[in-house]
């Protein structure tokens, strides 16, 4: 059956309404809606990660500067109206959080864009170190930066009100519902449009795209800023999340290995991949923490990592694939 | 063929290009007519892929100009040459490994042709144009397969239906026949012939003299980045230089 994307765009925004609500109504323990926030934000930090990675090519292992750079724009937002008021007397009212996701969304994104500039010429492995190295230098700026606490970090007291009713951890799990809809939505619009055939021309021969007319660095380019954006938005969010932030925790390298991680596992072919890998690790990392030690997290991931590369190298959706073809 | 108007399609002075401190092509000047069936010829590593490269600007040429129906192509990079009508194989095919062959010749189609266009063809016009340019390299039956389930033979007709796809008025064939059999040259030389006919003026980079020889109304030889010759193909080969450069003294 062929699901055309208005009505897929109907679908998801439907199941996540469902999905919200029904939480609402059914489940009072905090703990499911902490853990299902951070599922989410994977979600929405590996669809991010596959547009570049997947569907361009290009492997990113910076996701932790862009998602530390979402989460403290929103930080830096979060202190404005104090530092008007103390240092100009002019009275500010609190910046609400979506308005913080956008604007993570316009830094990440822009910093997509200059990584992008400055990175997109180099290939391959090139292109993965460059983005590591990118992290370690946004993350030491955060570290000297006294405003946003430095390497100490800073306290963040949420809002005395969450909107939309129920505490405001709800809220967080409310609108990380809705980043994951909105980026599931737009990385299914790519993948069947032809601005994401002409991604998939330049993963699989940069030299031949060009040749065949596809203008490779401004797609490029499009493709990082996108991803930057996403993940920026994923990251707002996080300084209400935590309430304390600092540069340890927000830069940690679980964002990046698990945004590598998921769409390899998941399949890197099409957006459920991603999902499926972020649900799946998600959900195992969760539950190990709370049964064993977090300790572990990144061990399970890793060794599921190596797994699937060796064995599965198109991850879930591949072995499906795989399977319904020796069944049909 | 009567004496054109206007300037050449192809104008080139003075074209170097280094790697490092090699000198891979040195001094090329070349002069292209609209319609011209160029054959280029020259041992291995002489540079005529390079050459091909900085034209298409896959390459940056260090020294020279290279102006394309009057219009000097100086940092215009690969897609947007493509876009002007330059089109080139490459020698060891690239084709685009997730994508079905249908797919293959749909992105210069989307990307060139399209992006050419006022009027963009309709996605039911692609699909056909799609299966017409495979059918003319006889992979019409395989549109939706990929391109690993391809001969290498099939693959360098894919390489040169892609490029056909751009619609161009230039055609750079890289070696599109080494290791087919006898017929199937025959089949690529009709194929090119045709497209000659349609207008498209080609230049065949080939190591097999008899399909040079029985394409080409002009011949162009290439030694050690130098070119050597540059004539009727007759009299091209017979020059004493080339038939050094070939018998090695
Ligand atoms: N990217 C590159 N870096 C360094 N040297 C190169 C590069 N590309 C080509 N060369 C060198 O330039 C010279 C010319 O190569 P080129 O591929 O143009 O030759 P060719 O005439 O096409 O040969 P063939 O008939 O084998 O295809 C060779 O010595 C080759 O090794
Ligand atoms: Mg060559």
């Amino acid at each position: 059956m062929r699901v055309s994307n208005s009505l897929f765009w109907v679908l998801i925004v439907a199941v996540g309404t469902v999905f919200v609500v029904a939480s609402r109504l059914t489940i009072t323990n905090e703990y499911f809606y902490f853990a299902g926030y951070v599922v989410l934000e994977y979600i929405v930090l590996s669809t991010a990660w596959n547009i570049l990675g997947g569907y361009t090519g290009y492997t990113n292992f910076g996701t932790g500067a862009f998602f530390a750079a979402g989460a403290y724009s929103a930080a830096v937002l979060h202190k404005l109206p104090a530092t008007l008021h103390k240092t100009f007397d002019i009275t500010m009212a609190p910046v609400p959080l979506p308005v913080m996701i956008v604007a993570g969304g316009l830094v990440s994104g822009l910093m997509g864009l200059g990584t992008g500039y400055l990175t997109l010429r180099l290939r391959g492995v090139f292109f993965a170190i460059a983005t590591l190295a990118f992290t370690i230098v946004v993350q030491t700026l955060i570290v000297n930066w006294d405003y946003v606490g430095g390497s100490r970090g800073i306290y963040i007291i949420r809002p005395a009100n969450a909107p939309l009713g129920g505490g405001y951890i709800q809220y967080l799990f409310s609108l990380m519902t809705l980043l994951a809809v909105v980026s599931v939505g737009i990385a299914r619009t790519i993948e069947r449009s032809r601005f994401g055939l002409g991604l998939n021309s330049i993963r699989d021969d940069e030299l031949a795209a060009e040749a065949s007319g596809v203008p490779t660095l401004r797609m490029k380019l499009i493709s990082t800023a996108l991803s930057g954006a996403l993940m920026g938005m994923a990251g707002a969010p996080l300084p209400y999340y935590v309430t304390y932030l600092d540069p340890a925790s927000s830069f940690n390298l679980a964002y990046a290995v698990n945004s590598v991680a998921m769409p390899v596992i998941g399949g890197m072919q099409s957006w459920i991949g991603p999902v499926i890998g972020s649900i799946l690790l998600g959900t195992i990392q969760q539950l190990a923490t709370v049964t064993i030690s977090s300790a572990l997290n990144l061990l399970i991931v890793g060794v599921l990592l190596i797994l699937f590369v060796v064995i599965a190298p198109n991850g879930i959706v591949g072995l499906v694939q795989a399977w319904r073809r020796r069944e049909a | 063929m009567t004496a054109e108007a206007g300037p050449p399609l192809l104008e080139v002075r003075g074209l170097g290009k280094r790697f490092g401190g090699f000198v891979a092509l040195e001094g090329i000047d070349l002069t292209i007519a609209k319609g011209e069936r160029l054959g280029l010829i020259g041992p291995n590593g002489s540079g005529k892929s390079t050459l091909v490269n900085c034209l298409t600007g896959t390459l940056h040429n260090e020294t020279g100009s290279i102006h394309f129906e009057g219009k000097d192509l100086r940092g215009l990079i690969a897609h947007e040459r493509t876009r002007l009508g330059l089109a080139r194989s490459f020698q060891l095919p690239k084709p685009f490994h997730s994508m079905s062959l249908a797919d293959n010749v749909r992105i210069p189609l989307l990307y060139t042709v399209n992006a050419r266009q006022r009027h963009a063809l309709s996605d039911a016009q692609i699909d056909e144009r799609c299966q017409e340019l495979l059918s003319h390299v006889n992979l019409a039956d395989k549109a939706r397969r990929r391109p690993r389930d391809l001969t290498q033979v099939e693959m360098r007709k894919l390489e040169l239906a892609r490029a056909v796809a751009t619609q161009p008025t230039l055609l750079f064939a890289d070696e599109a026949m080494a290791g087919l059999s006898h017929s199937e040259i025959e089949e690529i030389l009709a194929v090119l012939l045709r497209l000659n006919e349609e207008g498209i003026t080609i230049v065949l980079i080939e190591h097999i003299m008899s399909a040079v020889m029985s394409f080409s109304t002009r011949l162009m030889v290439l030694v050690a980045g130098h070119k050597i010759a540059d004539g009727p193909p007759q009299e091209a080969i017979r020059n004493p230089e080339v038939e050094r450069a070939y018998l090695g003294e």
